[in-house]
């Protein structure tokens, strides 16, 4: 319906009403949502104008032009790629009026309460208890790996409400207030000596039965839109050549020709290959889903990432020597974003050892490639049909 | 790169696709191959003539003006991507490709619309391991006649035209009656080698400067190599995991168990990113964009996933993989030699080294 002209002259007027240079940031971004401008392909009333997700970069492009303000999304990214898509789907009208703009201006931001300290690879064991009283559930149950915790305003939470089903069937999803006196947020310190996640201990915490997602009991369905989507996003960037970790590797190797030696040259190249055809593998994904055809390939990105910068940054710290004994700086921070390449060698190392663990361990997703991608047995299950509290654990 | 690749395949090279995979399915059954291996006529006849006379492909990239196609390397990618999932002994790489490029870089007219038909097969004398930009050996030019033995000439003992680079540094055409083919005993059965041996061969005509026609040549083959190779690793996929569905050992299918399905799942990724990496070199190859690059990154990636899927490809049909009746050693054998092909992924990694600025210490 909406074609590229359209939406270009729409920015264009859009722009001329609201100028970037003399609007206050905030205003200039509610009104860009409540203009549809905010995500094309969401309905219109929602920040979007119900037009094809590509024509984003349409209106995003006018809007660079004009130096217009964005709504840093790298700060806000756990609220845009799983929550929004997730309310959308399955939020009441309500709460899709109540959560979507103050989402995507930033205003609020959300965190993730999915991982559970016995909950991790097998998500859907999880133990944190929802017990309804009346029109409130409440929640006492700890979480894990919670990146944002300690900034968010709502958290996106999956809880059990039946433990006398089999797991997947027992649990429903809910949006959770951060502020409410029952959470309490702890930093979680990693090995890089900065705590980026968060342990989240929820007690008595009170959620009104109106902040419930999908239907009681549902909720292991509802979480599958949340968790595509995390893939979904991870598709659809485009990286420019030595993008990603190979481009400091390869700037010092050019920078500083006193640290080459012939063993690392053989293993920079073979990495510098690796990085490249990844990188195209990616551009080809992204090519697919601008023409409607999502490929399979997705499933396969992560791992192949986690891979390339484990050994690229350990590569790294080897080619260093003497400077490779150093480490920038072990003092304990809570960051606001995470810059994978933003800091030094050691930390890149350290770092890239959570990507083969974060957001589905190598492990499970070679499972879902050869079961899904490749249509091998799946794993023999003995969880199946029995009751969550039945469970070994 | 001024412009992104374009990494997917249009309708009409689906097309094409699908047309080659019907017409080598009448013709490449596995006991038949395995037969013509070890008859004196290792090549397809009957194919090639189906894909040539039936389909013109062997002048895909020669203009229409002179009897060829005017198609890009992007649809013979797609052949060759058909043609290594069968380990297809016809000469379409070295004829189709190699000898293409390097009459099309002489502007020998005349020859390109006799291979267009595929009646007349090419084959550049360059021995079948010379990657991109290598020195190779030469024919002694004297007095107008060639004379010297040139070795490791892939599809040889099937060419009518033979190419050969002489000392002067001339790329000169003869037949291949005036002069005497052996094959060499390959470890490839599907792609046989041979020497030439030229003794005194008169009626050489000389085409032009040899460097350039062989460097674009053995560019264009490198490029395209890794479409065939990536047909030759996804039919080693494909093939062994259809395999592992039905194969039970255990009470169970030997697919079902994880330490299979993850050996499966990485080699699937790694046939994910040689098609992305393929993909992008015949891209390039058709527009001229980053070629080199483009080029050196498929050939530094194909060779050890082609050898590697059908090295599991073997292992993991368990006994059956190592028997002669089972095609597997046919792709093994492809792969392999395809490993060595217009430089190994080593020479095209040395080459990246130049030309993204990486270099030895």
């Amino acid at each position: 319906m909406t074609d590229a002209e359209e939406l270009r002259s729409r920015t264009r007027e859009f722009l001329a009403a609201h100028p970037p240079a003399t609007t206050d940031r905030l205003d200039f971004l509610r009104a860009r949502f409540d203009a549809g401008l905010a995500w094309v392909h969401f309905p219109e009333g929602l920040g979007g104008l119900g037009a094809s997700r590509t024509l984003q970069a349409v209106v995003d492009a006018e809007l660079q032009a004009a130096g217009a303000p964005d709504n840093d999304p790298r700060r806000i990214g756990i609220g845009l790629g799983m929550a929004a898509p997730t309310v959308l789907r399955y939020g009441t009208e309500e709460q899709k009026r109540r959560y979507l703009r103050p989402l995507w201006t930033g205003e609020e931001v959300w965190c993730q309460l999915f991982s559970e300290p016995g909950a991790g690879s097998d998500l859907a064991a999880l133990g944190t208890r929802a017990v309804r009283e009346g029109d409130t559930w409440v929640v006492n149950g700890q979480k894990v790996w919670t990146s944002s915790a300690h900034v968010a305003r709502w958290a996106i939470l999956i809880a059990r409400t039946d433990p006398d089903v089999p797991k997947h069937r027992g649990i429903t999803y809910f949006i959770c207030d951060m502020t409410d006196p029952g959470v309490e947020v702890r930093p979680l310190r990693q090995i890089t000596g900065e705590a980026e996640f968060n342990e989240v201990f929820l007690t008595d915490v009170r959620i009104p039965d109106d902040r419930r997602l999908g239907e009681i009991g549902d909720g292991w369905r509802v979480a599958q839109t949340t968790l595509m989507n995390e893939r979904v996003s991870i598709g659809g960037m485009r990286i420019p050549r030595e993008g990603g970790m190979i481009g400091p590797i390869s700037a010092t190797w050019r920078e500083r020709p006193e640290l080459r030696t012939h063993d690392a040259h053989q293993r920079l190249l073979k990495l510098w290959v690796e990085a490249e055809v990844v990188r195209l593998t990616g551009e080809r994904l992204r090519q697919q889903l601008a023409v409607g055809q999502p490929g399979p390939e997705g499933s396969g990105m992560k791992l192949a990432f986690a891979r390339l910068n484990q050994e690229i940054s350990g590569l790294e710290v080897e080619l260093l020597g003497e400077e490779g004994l150093l480490y920038d700086d072990w003092t304990m921070r809570r960051p606001e974003l995470v810059d994978f390449t933003g800091r030094e060698a050691g930390y890149r190392y350290l770092r890239s050892k959570g990507n083969s663990i974060e957001g589905g361990t190598s492990e499970v997703l070679l499972n879902i490639v050869a079961e899904r991608v490749l249509g091998l047995p799946a794993e023999p299950r003995t969880d199946k049909d029995v009751a969550w509290k039945d469970l070994a654990r | 790169m001024s412009t992104q690749p374009d990494l997917l395949y249009t309708e009409e090279e689906e097309a094409l696709r699908a047309a080659v995979r019907d017409l080598l399915a009448d013709h490449c059954d596995a006991a038949g191959l395995i037969a013509r291996t070890e008859s004196d006529a290792p090549h397809d006849v009957a194919a090639w003539k189906a894909l040539t006379e039936g389909m013109g492909l062997a002048g895909l990239l020669i203009p229409e003006e002179l009897d060829g196609q005017g198609a890009t390397h992007r649809e013979a990618a797609v052949v060759l991507e058909e043609l290594g999932r069968w380990a297809a002994p016809v000469p379409f790489l070295t004829s189709a490709v190699v000898a293409t490029e390097a009459l099309l870089e002489c502007g020998a007219d005349d020859l390109l619309s006799q291979l267009a038909t595929g009646t007349v097969v090419g084959a550049l004398c360059v021995s079948l391991h010379t990657a991109p930009g290598a020195s190779f050996p030469t024919a002694r030019v004297e007095d107008g006649v060639l004379r010297g033995e040139l070795t490791g000439i892939a599809d040889a003992a099937f060419a009518d035209l033979l190419l050969v680079p002489g000392d002067d540094g001339g790329l000169y055409a003869l037949s291949a009656g005036s002069a005497t083919i052996v094959p060499q005993t390959s470890l490839d059965l599907t792609r046989p080698v041979a020497r030439v041996v030229l003794d005194g061969a008169a009626g050489a005509r000389r085409l032009g400067d040899a460097a350039p026609a062989v460097h674009r040549a053995l560019r264009a083959g490198a490029g395209l190599l890794a479409s065939e190779q990536l047909g030759l690793a996804d039919w080693a996929l494909t093939e062994t995991v259809r395999y592992l569905k039905e194969r039970k050992q255990f009470n169970r299918p030997v697919g079902g168990f994880q330490a299979l399905k993850h050996r499966l799942a990485e080699l699937w990724l790694e046939v994910v990113g040689l098609r992305a990496a393929a993909r992008n070199a015949a891209d390039a190859l058709t527009t001229g964009d980053d070629t080199d690059v483009a080029v050196a990154v498929a050939q530094a990636c194909a060779g050890p996933v082609a050898v590697r899927a059908a090295e599991e490809a073997l292992q993991l049909h368990g006994g059956i993989g190592m028997t002669w009746e089972h095609p597997a050693h046919l792709h093994l054998k492809r792969a392999k030699a395809d490993s060595i092909a217009y430089g190994t992924a080593g020479a095209h990694r040395e080459a990246l080294a130049e030309l993204v600025d990486l270099r030895a210490p």
